[in-house]
């Protein structure tokens, strides 16, 4: 558990990096849904993955930078609950971290479980919880409305996270090295 | 995509506004955007918007350089009120404990005088932020924007962070760009004549590439930025920031002023964060 808020260089760089590209996929590769201000985000499979990889305090970090700045550049300003909120998905992702065999080269069934497990939680808490009180708190939004949006996005998300982030796992696990593949000739 | 696009379409002109060091402009944004966010009285809304389109006026930012953010927030805006009657039709007649009909609409629907000016509010509340968001986008220096950071209290680290993805997300951009454009030659459809199915996975196709490389690049970088000692002390000094000179603490004590301002007139006149005309 200690390892999971270790930050290194490395931890750092894949931030940046990772925020960076959130936030092209965040303004450019979505799809609209049928309710309003919502769409489907192919950045949340990325930020799942990301942190995964790297554990919840980059998680965090890429979907609030990568949030926050995507809106910044299409509005103006960000929408801090959501912000936040996607903030604290990322976070959540990051439990799955040294939970699977992803790094040992292996991402079978029982990995693939778990991630899912993980990244649904992270976005019911994220979506169906911070997001609309929060938007009730800051912004003073109509109850049913920003739970209907955060239902929604509750949805979409882990759809979004489950296939794009459970991909992108299996290709990777597919460049690593396998344990003991190695044999003696 | 517009590969053309800009990250913080950041201009170096000389005003008093691109003058201000960045620290400054950071918590200016911050007090100000958090003074709008929190009233929901219409005159304040209208003061402080007048004030930002002033300083807009000030830092000499075209109307060119900001059209597509307004038509950006003005669909979002419009589409949130469309959405907020129909989900909420008597938000008003709630906030505002009275009831003025107009008219019963269609299927139940009424409009009252407290929902329009509810959304009204809402409308020029979500509007007036704008101006402040694009004034620190286009007149701080992002270099500058990663050390104003840590210097309100974010951990270095975090900085460096929000740094390099500043630093990268162009690179990403043209990246992006060009993987699309490879994969599109050899014959990859991307646009709507593919099922939606076939542009899913096709799409794919362009992030496993895309993010890959980027892997492989935040090995190189680290160890670069680990040679050179980096995350070896507890603070570090920044390059690009600015000492604070006579303006800056004009501009913090205007902006603390108007908060302090927006707080008080929600506390001892309105007693809410609404303001209620119709009592």
């Amino acid at each position: 558990m200690k390892d999971h808020f270790k930050v290194n260089t490395r931890t750092i760089v894949a931030t940046g990096l990772g925020a960076a590209i959130f936030t092209l996929l965040f303004m450019y590769v979505k799809v609209p849904s049928p309710v309003p201000e919502t769409s489907f985000q192919t950045a949340y499979g990325l930020s799942a993955f990301f942190a995964t990889l790297f554990g919840p305090i980059a998680g965090a970090l890429i979907a609030f930078i990568g949030h926050a700045l995507s809106d910044a550049l299409q509005y103006g300003s960000p929408w801090w609950s959501w912000v936040i909120a996607s903030g604290v998905s990322g976070f959540i992702f990051g439990f799955a971290y040294k939970r699977t065999k992803v790094e040992e080269g292996e991402f079978k069934t029982r990995d693939i479980v778990t991630f899912n497990v993980i990244q649904a939680i992270g976005n019911v808490v994220a979506w169906v919880v911070v997001a609309p009180v929060l938007d009730i708190l800051i912004y003073q939004e109509p109850v049913n409305l920003v739970f209907t949006q955060g239902i929604t996005a509750a949805i979409m998300n882990t759809i979004s996270a489950g296939v794009i982030g459970t991909l992108l796992l299996i290709a990777y696990a597919a460049t690593r090295a396998k344990k003991g593949s190695l044999s003696k000739g | 995509m517009n590969a053309k696009m800009k990250l913080f379409s950041y201009n170096t002109a000389d005003t008093p506004v691109h003058r201000l060091s960045g620290l400054t402009k950071l918590i200016c944004f911050l007090l100000l955007t958090f003074a709008v966010m929190f009233s929901y009285d219409i005159r304040v809304i209208f003061a402080v918007m007048i004030f930002s389109v002033a300083i807009l006026r000030l830092s000499q930012i075209r109307f060119s350089q900001i059209r597509a953010m307004i038509v950006y927030v003005l669909v979002f805006v419009v589409a949130n009120a469309i959405i907020s009657f129909f989900f909420s039709p008597e938000e008003g007649v709630k906030i505002y404990g009275s009831r003025h009909n107009i008219v019963n609409l269609y299927g139940g629907y009424k409009l009252t005088w407290e929902q329009i000016f509810y959304q009204i509010t809402k409308f020029f509340k979500y509007f007036s932020v704008i101006p402040f968001g694009i004034i620190f986008l286009l007149t701080t220096n992002p270099s500058e924007f990663a050390s104003s950071l840590n210097r309100i209290g974010v951990n270095y680290k975090a900085a460096f962070a929000v740094a390099l993805t500043l630093r990268y997300f162009p690179d990403m951009q043209r990246e992006y760009h060009d993987i699309s454009q490879a994969q599109q030659a050899r014959g990859l459809e991307l646009s709507h004549k593919a099922k939606f199915a076939d542009r899913f996975k096709n799409s794919l196709l362009i992030l496993i590439p895309l993010i890959f490389l980027s892997l492989e690049r935040v090995e190189t970088i680290s160890n670069a930025m680990d040679l050179r000692g980096f995350s070896k002390n507890d603070t570090r000094t920044w390059y690009t920031s600015r000492k604070f000179a006579r303006a800056d603490y004009v501009a913090l004590a205007v902006s603390a002023l108007i908060t302090i301002g927006t707080v008080y007139v929600s506390v001892f006149v309105n007693h809410g964060r609404f303001y209620n005309p119709f009592v």
